[in-house]
């Protein structure tokens, strides 16, 4: 009997579990955290480090001093903003993959009206003139490819991969000719002073716009008409459909709220950490930006404390490549193990495995 | 101005040949219905790697050195590496159900960074450029047929003049296509891809087919980062040199229409366009712009198939869908 049924039950059975608690979620999460960790002491080793001595380095260089810290929240502040912005359309299941373009985008919009009315306009006029220069065109570039997805079904990911690109060549059209300083130079130059973002703290006043940002897309999604309506869609299209809503719109709107706050970040980016504009403004931010807002579970609080750790990486790598010559790429090897670590142990909250011999047993012991 | 067209479509050819390896594996990725947008990382790794293990050899074997093995070894090390990164995406998307995209960026993120970790030591351990001899670098880049065929004109520079991987790339995608539309096992391949229940309900194992696709697809996209940093980086590691290689081959997928005989002159194509402003500078065009182009065509090419809905051009139905048993 129990041979027969040893025969058609697999080894490991998977079902569906919703009823895990909140600490073992965090405690599974924190494992897998640990886990990256570990694994990455072998690449410190395969550089010849001893791995606590290279995890104090990075720590103390990142945290140790006030410029280390200044240079933490640099590289958290685009994070931040841009997983921020992804957070309704992911929610809404459209696959924005195009944070990198609208993020160059937005900061050619800004570098527009920077280059040419830097020296006429007063600083305030021209800052808000260039944030929302750059909120309309991250908007347009976001909104195309939502509103073909929209009419035709157009696979929204690769779309907007390629508008990436796009974005980004014309950028570096721009750069090496009609906005190129010095001939042949191949640079823009740099912004005048009153299209610079004033510093708060040291570091730029984008980080200010970017915790309010957190406030309202916490809003925007659990409080407000909209929020609903993208859960709902995201859900299910037919549903929303049945229930009134009008898909096309909620799908522009939503890519256009999202590609706003991309160029928003370009405009900071710009004239707040560059003070110029270059092709690589957005320099991978909107990639690593998906993975922040995944990681967080679309959470804008947990965003934050994320986009903060992987700007302690960065700044980490780059102090231990000067001080013990491992080179700083093993922060992108961290963030990938991390971020790997962390997806998969998305598993092990969300379904719950019985092993064969372990089923037989409870079965006995019920009996 | 110094141009002529069978110089072009030569570079075009050689430029192209990275790209021919990263699409095509791509394209047996994505036919199983899993989209791997982590090409740039796996073509990163496999270039670091291919380069580390002719490197490693060079250095063990000396003047005994031979460029064939070397020619082996570095493919070999490459699709390694390439399998690896693919397994962790399959591991990962098929058996943990992690979401396709993220996982990919992630690998990118992994892929990159261990590419250039990997040059990065190697130059570090060097003190300098990491350099394969001379002699080795002629096997990677030369040509495999005798001189008399080389020297026939037009015919001899177009056809029997090219390094050996253009001729592995092209056999490789002919017998994927050879295996995709031919075959018992294609056909399994495709239906895993465009309906994985349907699939399921009649005895294909999804999870083989994606696993297996996956890894081999890797691990020849990742051939094309070696033969990248191997013939037109001239087997030096540079930080940059591969950047955004991976993401033309995910674009040239969606140009290809999962199709692996447009590959062939897909990757040509784009080969040609990304050096076309060195070759033919076009008056009031700016050089820039060139370069776009390949990205504007996919763009254009996807919206099209998308407006005319033919059967046959469509991505496959369950491409990026995780598939679970349970939910169906």
């Amino acid at each position: 009997m129990t041979d027969e049924r040893h025969e058609k039950t697999p080894l490991i059975r998977i079902s569906k579990r919703e009823n895990m608690s909140k600490t073992n979620i965090w405690l599974i999460r924190l494992a897998a955290f640990a886990f990256a960790l570990f694994l990455s002491c072998f690449v410190f080793m395969t550089a010849g480090a001893n791995p606590i001595e290279a995890y104090q380095t990075m720590i103390s260089g990142a945290l140790g001093k006030k410029s280390g810290l200044r240079q933490v929240i640099k590289v958290a502040t685009p994070l931040l903003g841009t997983a921020l912005a992804l957070a309704p359309c992911f929610k809404m299941k459209f696959w924005n993959i195009g944070a990198e373009g609208q993020i160059t985008i937005g900061a050619m919009a800004a570098a527009f009206f920077a280059i040419n009315f830097g020296k006429s306009w007063s600083s305030p006029i021209l800052l808000i003139t260039m944030g929302i220069g750059a909120m309309i065109m991250g908007a347009i570039w976001a909104g195309i490819p939502a509103a073909f997805k929209a009419r035709w079904k157009t696979n929204e990911t690769l779309f907007t991969l390629m508008l990436n690109y796009i974005a980004i060549g014309i950028v570096g059209w721009l750069q090496g000719g009609p906005w190129e300083g010095k001939k042949g130079s191949q640079v823009i130059p740099n912004f005048a002073d009153a299209a610079v973002l004033p510093k708060v703290l040291g570091v730029h006043c984008g980080w200010i716009i970017v915790l309010i940002l957190v406030v309202f897309i916490f809003v925007y999604m659990n409080y407000t008409k909209h929020g609903y309506e993208i859960s709902v869609l995201g859900e299910s299209e037919n549903t929303a459909r049945y229930a009134g809503m009008n898909v096309m719109k909620i799908t522009v709107r939503t890519a256009c709220v999202s590609g706003a706050i991309c160029g928003l970040v370009g405009f900071m980016v710009a004239s707040g950490a560059n003070q110029t504009l270059y092709a690589d403004v957005a320099d991978g931010v909107g990639f690593t930006a998906i993975t922040v807002a995944w990681l967080a579970q679309l959470n804008p609080f947990a965003m934050v404390i994320i986009s903060v750790l992987f700007g302690i990486l960065s700044k980490g790598a780059s102090s231990l490549q000067t001080a013990m010559g491992v080179p700083s790429s093993v922060s992108e090897i961290i963030k990938g193990l991390l971020l790997l670590s962390l997806l998969g142990c998305e598993f092990f909250i969300n379904f719950k495995m019985t092993f064969r011999g372990h089923e037989a047993k409870k079965s006995k012991e019920e009996a | 101005m110094d141009f002529n067209l069978i110089g072009l479509i030569r570079a075009a050819i050689l430029n192209g040949t990275p790209l021919l390896y990263g699409t095509s594996g791509e394209i047996l990725t994505q036919k199983s219905g899993n989209m791997n947008l982590g090409v740039e990382g796996l073509m990163f790794m496999g270039g670091a790697f291919g380069l580390c293990g002719a490197f490693v050899y060079d250095t063990m074997a000396g003047d005994a050195a031979l460029g064939a093995v070397a020619v082996v070894i570095a493919f070999l090390c490459a699709f390694l590496a390439g399998v690896v990164g693919a397994l962790i995406f399959s591991f990962l998307t098929v058996t943990l159900r992690a979401n396709q995209n993220v996982t990919g960026l992630a690998l990118t993120i992994f892929g990159t960074g261990v590419g250039q970790f990997v040059g990065e030591l190697m130059r570090i351990r060097v003190g300098g450029n990491v350099s394969i001899s001379n002699g080795l670098k002629g096997a990677f880049s030369g040509s495999i047929f005798p001189e008399f065929m080389q020297n026939i004109p037009v015919i001899g520079p177009l056809l029997f003049n090219y390094n050996v991987f253009v001729y592995i790339g092209v056999i490789i995608v002919l017998v994927m296509y050879w295996f995709m539309n031919k075959t018992r096992k294609g056909l399994y391949l495709r239906a895993v891809g465009e309906s994985p229940a349907t699939a399921d309900a009649a005895g294909i194992s999804v999870t083989r087919y994606r696993y297996i696709a996956t890894c081999i697809g890797g691990g020849i996209s990742a051939l094309g980062g070696m033969v990248h940093t191997m013939t037109i980086a001239g087997c030096v590691w540079n930080h940059n040199a591969l950047a955004g290689e991976g993401w033309v081959a995910v674009a040239l997928v969606i140009f290809c229409l999962w199709k692996p005989l447009n590959s062939l002159w897909g990757s040509m194509l784009f080969g040609g366009l990304l050096i076309l402003y060195l070759r033919l500078p076009i008056p009031f065009l700016p050089t820039q712009i060139y370069k776009i182009v390949p990205y504007i065509a996919t763009a254009v090419v996807l919206v099209i198939v998308s407006m005319r809905q033919r059967k046959e051009d469509q991505p496959p139905a369950g491409l990026g869908l995780n598939y679970f048993r349970e939910e169906r």
